[in-house]
């Protein structure tokens, strides 16, 4: 069948169509629409895949390693920085092996369009000594997702698949093959190797080292990496990737010229191939040029794999952009083409950065905070991650920090341990779930002198209005962990409650220990939906 | 056939919604497609694009490089200007000519429109007028502006017109009839 599909939602299919019983997955870009889709499909033709969201990566990755185990198929999706959350669980992943087949799906983004860093997951991989995949194209990423779970079960271990935010937000005509059915239960055939105690885990380390040989050697045969010798093999050209697509886009334009044709090796499964490589170096290679999507992963590996005279060139040498995701441009360029004819940009045109929506619950939150801050001479603000932290730009310039899901709470606790005051956290309620709720035991563990805002708008607003993992159970939880009661306070953040929040915040930060004030509203943008499916 | 398409706007306008029906009439007509789309914090009104690229041979690249789009479709006039640098010499800007303002340092916008009249290849129109002045809803303001670019999409209007009937038809018979009207609409004032 063939259907238009973005990468996240061909992956999404394949994984359905592999046999999938499990989808585990935290929203964040570019890899949310991998489970919505999931979601969708399953609402419509269940077919009884577990596919609710995860309160974080961690408790994803962890879960789907328990459906492995029992010797079904899951899928654990993240963006890059989720590989962070869950590093403990996906390193140690690889020591257990799996038994159902096992792929972690990691979207990076470079050039941060939606991010704090360009972290490149196929480190991550290396690091796990595990296998990678990296698609080149929508229908690559359909057929690679179904081996993935092969290969899983074959080789006994997790492989990663690594998109990236290009790969996954676009969208071509993808022909899907025929479904398979989902595995029947079973226990892994050596329980042993689940329990990592450091007699068992290291027998299981040394197996992992000793299967090295035979990943390369699946690199190399299993048909995904291609090597083409050219009619100047001297000049060979590595791509990995969606670097392919702008090499190949270029290629009419030289078959054009009388330059003769380089070789290419065209990477897309890792570890490396070594044959390909040394069957690259035995034609005559002398000058490499890496084209990669991300960081210069496989520019440094090449250096340490081909004799030393053989110039390897790419972002390191400044041949690419050390930075920043690939374009047809810079591609172009490091091919030695001209650009092509066009205008220069136009300098009336300025900048329209995103901002908070009009209406938003956060807007009043923020402006409330922003009143009672000022009474004081020093106030600090820590934010976190998600659509309010748009509260560090114009109007409002409301925070001073943001670092990663859930530091808000915990800086703000170090700030006061230091002796800061006022010492404030601003968090949504779908990241203090996440990773908030820790950051809180602590403060109330040694009474830091913070509050906590929890600007609650019922969802997981930044992705798209996803389900918030505690929803309707913010005060209980907070009170579980040992907030005082009478320091768990809720206001409604409109216009027109603006004193009374102002108060409640003003007597918060005076007392002397760990409140939490939740800001409750619904988002603007699911309170739209709402309303609009009622009225269907 | 070969076109690389530069949708623009400001998030939440709906510039996808224009790239569906196109996507839909050039699947039908067999060509090949690729859409790269912007998700995540840029839909929080900044400005938003979307690379739409047709062949009748195999696309490898989703982005369309700097001076590689023979068309950019936007539905806000200084969102057009954003990606001149990627318009071919000869190729064309269809855009809406009424602004979107949310921001606080806003162009004057009659030196925005007279920078798009210094392109040879251009059509402004008010779209949100077009599409009321024949009773459809403002928000088919998207459906007049790809009616004004159906000229230079090279798909056929009549094909256009059937991948709006596919597109919709679930949405009912008023919602086609009404979005058809828009279309109809942009597409004369680019062809008079």
């Amino acid at each position: 069948m063939k259907k238009v599909l973005l990468g996240d939602e061909a992956i999404a299919q394949a994984a359905i169509d592999a046999g999938l019983s499990g989808v585990y997955a935290y929203p964040g870009t570019p890899s949310t629409e991998i489970t919505e889709y999931i979601q969708l499909i399953e609402s419509k033709q269940p077919k009884g895949i577990f596919c609710k969201w995860a309160t974080n990566e961690k408790t994803a990755m962890e879960a789907a390693l328990g459906m492995s185990y029992m010797g079904k198929r899951a899928l654990v999706c993240m963006k890059h920085v989720g590989m962070n959350v869950c590093a403990d669980a996906f390193i140690n992943s690889a020591i257990t092996g799996v038994n159902g087949g096992l792929v972690v799906l990691a979207a990076d983004d470079p050039s941060m369009h939606s991010s704090q860093n360009e972290q490149d997951s196929r480190f991550y991989a290396k690091f796990a000594m595990i296998p990678c995949l990296e698609p080149s194209n929508q229908q690559e990423a359909y057929d690679l997702t179904r081996y993935a779970f092969d290969l899983s079960e074959r080789l006994h271990e997790p492989v990663l698949m690594r998109v990236t935010t290009r790969m996954a937000h676009s969208r071509a005509v993808v022909e899907t093959t025929e479904p398979r059915l989902q595995n029947d239960m079973s226990l892994p055939k050596d329980v042993q190797h689940f329990i990592l105690l450091p007699a068992f885990a290291k027998r299981n380390y040394a197996e992992l080292v000793a299967a090295q040989p035979s990943f390369i050697r699946e690199s190399e045969t299993a048909g995904w990496n291609n090597y083409i010798k050219g009619t100047n093999p001297e000049k060979a050209i590595v791509t990995t990737g969606i670097g392919y697509n702008y090499y190949a886009e270029a290629i009419p334009e030289f078959r054009n010229t009388d330059i003769p044709e380089n070789s290419i090796l065209k990477v897309t499964q890792y570890p490396l191939p070594t044959a390909l490589i040394n069957l690259m170096v035995a034609d005559g290679a002398k000058e490499i040029l890496v084209i990669e999507e991300g960081q210069p992963v496989v520019e440094e590996l090449l250096r340490g794999m081909v004799p030393s005279d053989i110039v390897v060139k790419g972002r390191l040498t400044g041949d690419l952009p050390r930075m920043g995701e690939l374009s047809p441009d810079c591609v172009r360029k490091a091919l030695g083409l001209d650009p092509l004819p066009t205008y220069e940009p136009d300098a009336i045109v300025v900048g329209r950065p995103p901002a908070l929506c009009q209406g938003c619950g956060h807007r009043d939150m923020y402006s409330a905070l922003n009143e009672v801050a000022r009474e004081y001479p020093s106030p600090r603000i820590f934010g976190d991650i998600g659509c309010y932290t748009l509260g560090a730009l114009s109007p409002f310039h409301a925070i001073h920090a943001c670092v990663e899901m859930g530091a808000s709470v915990t800086m703000a606790k170090g700030a006061a341990d230091a002796g800061q005051h006022p010492s404030i956290a601003v968090i949504g309620d779908s990241t203090f779930t996440h990773s908030g709720i820790t950051g809180l035991l602590d403060c109330v563990n040694s009474k830091a002198n913070v509050v906590v805002l929890i600007s609650d708008n019922l969802t997981t607003g930044m992705t798209g209005g996803q389900d918030s993992a505690g929803t309707g159970r913010l005060e209980q939880i907070c009170a579980g962990i040992g907030v005082e009661p009478e320091h768990i306070r809720v206001v409604v953040p409109l216009p027109k409650n603006m004193e009374e929040i102002k108060a409640t915040l003003r007597e918060e930060i005076d007392y002397n220990g760990v409140s939490v004030v939740i800001a409750r509203r619904e988002c603007i943008q699911t309170l739209k939906r709402h309303l609009k499916a009622a009225k269907a | 056939m070969k076109k690389d398409i530069i949708l623009a706007g400001v998030g939440g306008q709906g510039i996808l919604s224009i790239a569906t029906v196109i996507g839909e009439a050039a699947l039908n007509e067999g060509l090949y497609l690729k859409q790269a789309e912007v998700h995540g914090m840029s839909q929080r009104g900044g400005d938003v694009q979307s690379n739409l690229r047709l062949s009748s041979e195999p696309i490898h690249s989703d982005l369309i490089a700097k001076g590689g789009a023979d068309l950019i479709i936007s539905l806000e006039p200084m969102e057009a200007l954003r990606y001149v640098q990627y318009l071919k010499p000869d190729g064309w800007i269809v855009t809406n000519e009424v602004p979107f303002l949310n921001i606080p340092n806003y162009p004057e916008i009659d030196d925005v429109l007279a920078h798009i009249r210094a392109h040879k290849n251009h059509v402004l129109l008010n779209c949100e007028e077009l599409a009321k002045s024949v009773g459809a809803p403002a928000q088919a303001a998207n459906m007049v502006l790809l009616g004004a670019a159906i000229p230079m999409l090279g798909i056929d209007h009549d094909k256009m017109i059937a991948g709006i009937q596919r597109v919709f038809a679930r949405k009912g018979e008023a919602i086609v009839n009404s979005n058809i009207a828009a279309v109809e609409a942009g597409y004369h004032v680019s062809v008079k």
